[in-house]
């Protein structure tokens, strides 16, 4: 077991596209690590470069306080499992994870006593004799999975490993992996394209864009204290919801009416090269139905009447569509996103997402009066795309002081 | 997995087009392959030879107590056997070396490719004139690196160069074929291997042949099967001088120009045979990885 450092770490390839530039990065011995973002942020060739699968172009890589640059990978001790399972094919399943402690020259009681306990862990064991190809794919992917822990390595590098398996079983394999990540303690590095794995996986989540980290940080503290626009929109599902605001007499007129700034915001926008223009965040669940709202919660807050569109009720609460007119919401980041998701980013004057409670009386195509936290907006800068809600990391709506 | 199952009505039918699809295919074979095949089995029960007409007779199996007895026989069958298990084998080694190399190349791979698969494309009979004149003391430049000597008047050093000539010209045809295996080998199956502590050589051995086996068992194939009927280049350059022949070599002689039909026939039938053992034993040894066979992976 080890940490593992990457110090202003980058791949460039030769005909000079720039995969991941400069990526700091400490990871404590026996953390759980996700690197996520949409393909193409530098996700994999990171992790490939952790493994030794990829050069590294400048930067030092260390492993247990070592330097691996120049390290083949049998040499770095790491296990990795793939998103294709990359099982031996014309191996058994015993054989398949018995590989790696064959070539480490291990003694055959040992590696059958090794193999016998990861088969068991992963309760593998009636399946050992069995070649991949008579495997589902959640079995394939334990195989996998065993292989990778049979050795008890220094980390354990695992890319996109859930994602061929269809919804359900990847929810129960997350359990699976969080579990057996727990119980081993050793220093996991996780990539995802999937904010909820992200979300739901790891000590700490590494969200990247374009080869560069853009936050890094405990999922909930991304969640809400997104330093941009960029984190705000990726974690979280369904996404926040994004609105233009333009900064007028000290207010802020968006779609949802006239928003009020507290002194901090204030100050921050009174700069020559302030924006003019923002971008308000409010997340689905910042929402409630205006009648099941007590007067203490209705000072912190603001209400508006809009259309409801669609009422999805998912028994425990209600997702609530509404129609907000007013000008759409732009910047580079959430065309990148809404290209990333395959979908154009709400369309025409703007879909508001809320989350309801379940005793909203709302019903499709009325007028509803719905009220949210003022407390929970963020405001971005469309053109740098950063928080300027957020003070010493954190975050405190647009009143804060 | 229950095969013996009885079959179900949709399968049966399923099964009925099946041989129907195969039918007319099955049927233009039977008559292209079948009816020769019967033809020279008859003529190879006959005394038979077109200077004696007259002498055709019914002699069973005669013919092939003739042949099997004859030292010129085995010699030739020793020759072909000595040609195919060395070329099969030199050609399978090269032949890997340069699929790995064509697979591996990212600058120019269309350049190395067609230039590796020149020797391929040249006619043989053509290769074995060139690579004759090369060895002909006096005019031909290897001949005259090694002294002038005229290496084709020795039985040897005449074998060598017939081989050097059939691997040369076809290890190409081998590489093309390793190198479809090759691709079959997922990218992420070598990396898994690195990881898990394999060498470059261990990755080779234990990761990609097996995976690879398949394809370089149908190579193996077809180059053996091919090596055994070895003509053009011993044709060309010893003309089965200093008993240099193979067994088609022999048949052509006696069939083509001692016109001696039934014991032309006789070893016709006995190449047939030989090469639809190798077939056979082929099929075998490598199990259901065979092609044709099952996926591969049940038991």
């Amino acid at each position: 077991m080890a940490d593992i450092v990457l110090d202003k770490v980058s791949k460039s390839f030769p005909d000079g596209t720039v995969a991941v530039q400069d990526v700091d990065l400490e990871i404590a011995d026996g953390e759980f690590v996700i690197l996520v973002g949409p393909s193409g942020c530098g996700k994999s060739t990171t992790l490939n470069m952790i493994a030794g699968l990829e050069d590294i172009s400048s930067g030092e890589l260390r492993i247990g306080g070592q330097r691996v640059n120049d390290k083949a990978p049998r040499d770095r001790d790491i296990a990795m499992v793939f998103q294709s399972y990359a099982l031996y094919p014309n191996m058994t399943v015993r054989e398949n994870m018995a590989f790696p402690l064959r070539l480490a020259k291990l003694d055959k009681a040992t590696i059958d006593q090794k193999v016998d306990e990861a088969a068991k862990v992963l309760e593998l064991t009636p399946l050992l004799d069995r070649k991949p190809a008579n495997l589902s794919g959640g079995q394939r992917q334990r195989v996998a999975m065993g292989r990778a822990i049979v050795r008890q390595p220094k980390a354990f590098l695992m890319d996109e490993p859930l994602s061929n398996l269809d919804a359900k079983l990847r929810v129960q394999m997350r359990t699976v992996v969080s579990r057996l990540q727990k119980k081993l303690g050793t220093t996991t590095v996780y990539v995802t394209h999937d904010q909820t794995e992200a979300m739901t996986l790891g000590d700490r989540v590494v969200i990247m864009r374009g080869g560069a980290i853009q936050q890094v940080g405990p999922p909930q503290e991304l969640y809400d204290h997104p330093r941009n626009l960029f984190v705000a929109g990726f974690i979280g599902s369904p996404s926040m919801n994004f609105l233009h605001a333009a900064v007028e007499d000290g207010k802020l007129r968006t779609a949802l009416g006239d928003v009020p700034i507290g002194d901090r915001i204030r100050r921050e926008l009174e700069g020559a090269d302030a924006p003019r223009e923002l971008i308000l965040g409010i997340r689905p669940e910042h929402f409630e139905d205006a009648e099941l709202i007590d007067d203490e919660a209705r000072a912190r807050g603001m209400e508006f009447t809009a259309p409801a569109d669609i009422v999805e009720s998912m028994g425990s609460d209600k997702y609530v569509y509404f129609t907000v007119e007013g000008q759409r919401a732009s910047a580079a980041e959430l065309e990148e996103l809404a290209a990333d998701a395959g979908a154009d980013f709400s369309g025409g004057g703007g879909n508001l997402v809320t989350r309801l409670s379940a005793e909203s009386p709302v019903q499709e195509g009325e007028d509803r009066r719905v009220w949210f936290n003022l407390e929970k907006i963020h405001l971005f800068d469309p053109s740098s795309g950063r928080n300027l809600t957020l003070h010493e990391g954190r975050s405190a709506g647009t009143l804060g002081d | 997995m229950s095969r013996r199952a009885p079959l179900s009505e949709n399968k049966k039918a399923e099964r009925k087009l099946g041989w129907l699809l195969c039918a007319p295919a099955a049927l233009v074979m039977v008559l292209v392959t079948a009816y020769p095949i019967i033809y020279s089995v008859w003529l190879s029960l006959q005394r038979f030879d077109l200077r004696f007409p007259d002498e055709r007779k019914f002699i069973g199996l005669d013919n092939y107590v003739t042949v099997l007895s004859n030292e010129f026989w085995w010699t030739a069958f020793g020759v072909t056997m000595l040609i195919t298990v060395v070329t099969v084998a030199v050609e399978l080694a090269l032949g890997m070396g340069l699929a790995l190399v064509m697979h591996r190349t990212l600058v120019g791979r269309g350049i190395v490719r067609t230039a590796a698969l020149i020797p391929y494309g040249i006619v043989t009979v053509v290769a074995a004139f060139s690579w004759r004149y090369a060895w002909t003391p006096g005019t031909g430049y290897l001949a005259n690196l090694f002294d002038g000597s005229a290496p084709l008047t020795e039985r040897a050093s005449s074998l060598a160069i017939i081989m050097l000539a059939e691997i040369w010209k076809t290890t190409p045809f081998m590489a093309l074929l390793l190198m479809a295996g090759l691709a079959l080998v997922p990218e992420d199956l070598l990396k898994a291997a690195s990881t898990d502590g394999a060498t470059a050589w261990q990755r080779f051995t234990k990761v990609m042949l097996p995976v690879m086996k398949p394809a370089i068992l149908v190579a193996l194939l077809f180059r053996t099967l091919d090596a055994f009927r070895v003509f053009d280049n011993i044709f060309v350059l010893t003309n089965g001088g200093n008993e240099t022949s193979s067994v088609s070599m022999l048949a052509y002689n006696n069939l083509i120009r001692g016109l001696n039909l039934g014991i032309g026939s006789t070893m016709s039938v006995l190449i047939f045979i030989t090469v639809a053992i190798i077939a056979f034993v082929f099929v075998k040894l490598f199990g259901t990885a065979a092609p044709g066979s099952d996926d591969g992976e049940r038991r």
